[in-house]
């Protein structure tokens, strides 16, 4: 007698359209929910650095009066925000440049020394550190008449409004996305699932364990899960890498430099990357523990008790 | 082995198909249970596989009372239970063997432990050639036997068939009847239902007749 083939079939069919379509709704949600998510990270992080670099220069102003010693008192108010903690550099922005800054106003070949203009320090902070500028402005306000200091606060706070509005979004779309998949996922689950249900109903008619059953699904369902998730994820990883090389590319033109100052160079980092791996993993155990849930409720209508 | 009382049976808000019925499957007995089509034979079979329960009456499988029983609990009496379904339920995407081996595989058990067992029953039910084969292609009669041999494969206390020679010519139904007579003699129970007058005349054995609702018995 011939003996049997070494390698048994699995309980639970390999191949089948409704697991092959299923894969492919489990594919395409993945992509979908990691490009959304690696756009709205991309989106987030370039709206946290517009806040950086506005917020790593402030100014100083000093407006002239009768008789007053203007050197002296840009000098002093150098020395007095350099000692500052969290600043970088103090530098006073001289005479030509002040002229030049106003030649489009005023004309050229104008002397400062005859007009009233008020001049700037420029301030550069240092990178991740606080610095109290009130106790500066107070400082600055009782060594040199006229002077002022412009953090930038109003402006600062509105685009800080406007990133926090833009993450805010952002998420929203993301919170949309990521419920259309879930609710794709169980009801693409479920339908491939009804195809097996007779698979089910002989288990357990030939005496198999409720959790025996649900594991022989929950297993071929993760999969599943497993190859559409990681179909997706690496589609949507291509598609990261290849945006990154074109705007990469584009850079010089100016429709590249337009898009490269929006949002920096178009690189989904790290951050992409694992949100990408959880997504997947997440998909997939989302598709077993449906497939597990489908069987358990299944077989608990089989018996009539 | 599984006693009956005073049970009776109806789906839904309907009226009760099976009515008082009160009897007693004794270990090593044959019965048919028959009656005209729709007159409960099936029900009564998947009240004796404790896959539906009675609307009354009590039930009492291998000495407890089956209303009492767990989940867990049931699927251990199944694995003394053996059924054949009217509509063989083979898995298309297994092979003969591998259906027949089904009831063991799912107790977790290794396929050395079972091949031997497996092959053996195969080639007593006259399927030794059909082993790798898929049940769509099986023909009405070879399916017919690997679901008698899955029932079987377990070596259960109870056999149930229902309607086991309903698509068979008459010379495959005499051959399948002594099946469940040799099965019989080595001690298992058997009731077979069937509204086939003809099968029964072949073979003397206890007759549980329905009839309206109601159970007669002529041992
Ligand atoms: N699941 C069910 N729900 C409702 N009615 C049912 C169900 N199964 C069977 N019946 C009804 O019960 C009666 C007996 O059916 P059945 O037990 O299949 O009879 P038999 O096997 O003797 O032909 C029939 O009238 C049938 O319509
Ligand atoms: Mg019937």
């Amino acid at each position: 007698m011939r003996a049997t083939s070494p390698i048994s079939n699995s309980i639970v069919p390999r191949e089948s359209i409704a697991a092959n379509a299923l894969t492919l709704v489990i594919g395409i949600m993945t992509f979908l929910l990691c490009l959304t998510f690696g756009a709205v990270s991309l989106v987030s992080d370039t709206a946290s650095s517009w806040k950086n670099d506005i917020a790593r220069e402030v100014t100083i102003q000093i407006r002239p009066a009768d008789g007053f010693d203007m050197e002296n008192a840009l000098k002093t108010a150098q020395q007095i925000a350099s000692g500052m903690k969290g600043i970088k550099s103090v530098s006073i922005i001289n005479e030509a440049a002040t002229a030049r800054l106003l030649e489009p106003w005023l004309g050229a070949g104008l002397s400062l020394d005859e007009l009233p203009i008020p001049r700037l320090l420029s301030v550069k902070l240092k990178q991740g550190e606080r610095v109290d500028f009130d106790e500066l402005r107070r400082q600055l306000i009782s060594a040199v008449p006229g002077a002022s200091l412009d953090d930038h606060q109003a402006w600062s706070d509105r685009l800080n409004t406007m990133a926090g509005a833009t993450v805010f979004i952002g998420l929203s779309i993301m919170a949309l996305v990521m419920s259309a998949t879930i609710l794709t996922v169980i009801f693409a689950t479920r339908g491939a699932m009804s195809s097996n249900q007779h698979i089910v109903e002989v288990l357990h008619f030939v005496g198999a364990r409720d959790n025996y059953v649900a594991e022989q699904f929950q297993r071929h369902f993760l999969a599943l899960g497993l190859k559409g998730g990681a179909i997706g994820g690496v589609m949507a990883i291509f598609t990261f890498i290849i945006i990154g090389i074109w705007t990469g590319q584009n850079i010089a033109t100016p429709e590249g430099d337009q898009v490269t100052a929006l949002f920096g160079t178009f690189s989904v980092g790290l951050i992409g990357y694992a949100g990408t791996a959880v997504i997947v993993v997440l998909i997939s155990f989302l598709t077993a523990m449906t497939s597990r849930r489908t069987v358990l409720r299944h077989i608990s209508t089989l018996d009539n008790k | 082995m599984i006693k009956f009382e005073n049970v009776g049976l109806r789906y839904g808000m309907g009226s009760e198909i099976l009515r008082d019925l009160t009897f007693h499957i004794a270990p090593g007995s044959f019965q048919f249970l028959t009656g005209p089509s729709g007159a409960g034979k099936s029900s009564l079979l998947r009240l004796l596989f404790l896959s539906l329960s009675p609307t009354r009456g009590l039930i009492n499988v291998f000495g407890k009372d089956a209303a009492s029983l767990k989940r867990a609990d049931l699927q251990d009496i199944r694995q003394d239970i053996g059924i054949v379904f009217q509509d063989f339920r083979l898995l298309d995407h297994l092979t003969t063997f591998e259906n027949v081996a089904l009831p063991l595989r799912v107790q977790g058990r290794e396929e050395a432990s079972y091949k031997r067992d497996v092959i053996d029953l195969l080639d007593w039910v006259g399927l030794s050639d059909r082993l790798h084969v898929l049940p769509p292609v099986l023909s009405g009669g070879e399916k017919q036997r690997a679901a008698i041999a899955r029932a079987l494969i377990n070596q259960p206390k109870l056999l149930l068939a229902d309607e086991p020679t309903g698509n068979l010519d008459p010379t495959l139904a005499r051959r399948l009847l002594r099946l469940f007579a040799e099965l019989n003699r080595s001690g298992t129970s058997v009731v077979i239902a069937t509204h086939d007058l003809g099968l029964m005349d072949q073979f003397q054995a206890r007759r549980l007749v329905i009839n309206e609702g109601l159970l007669q018995i002529y041992d």
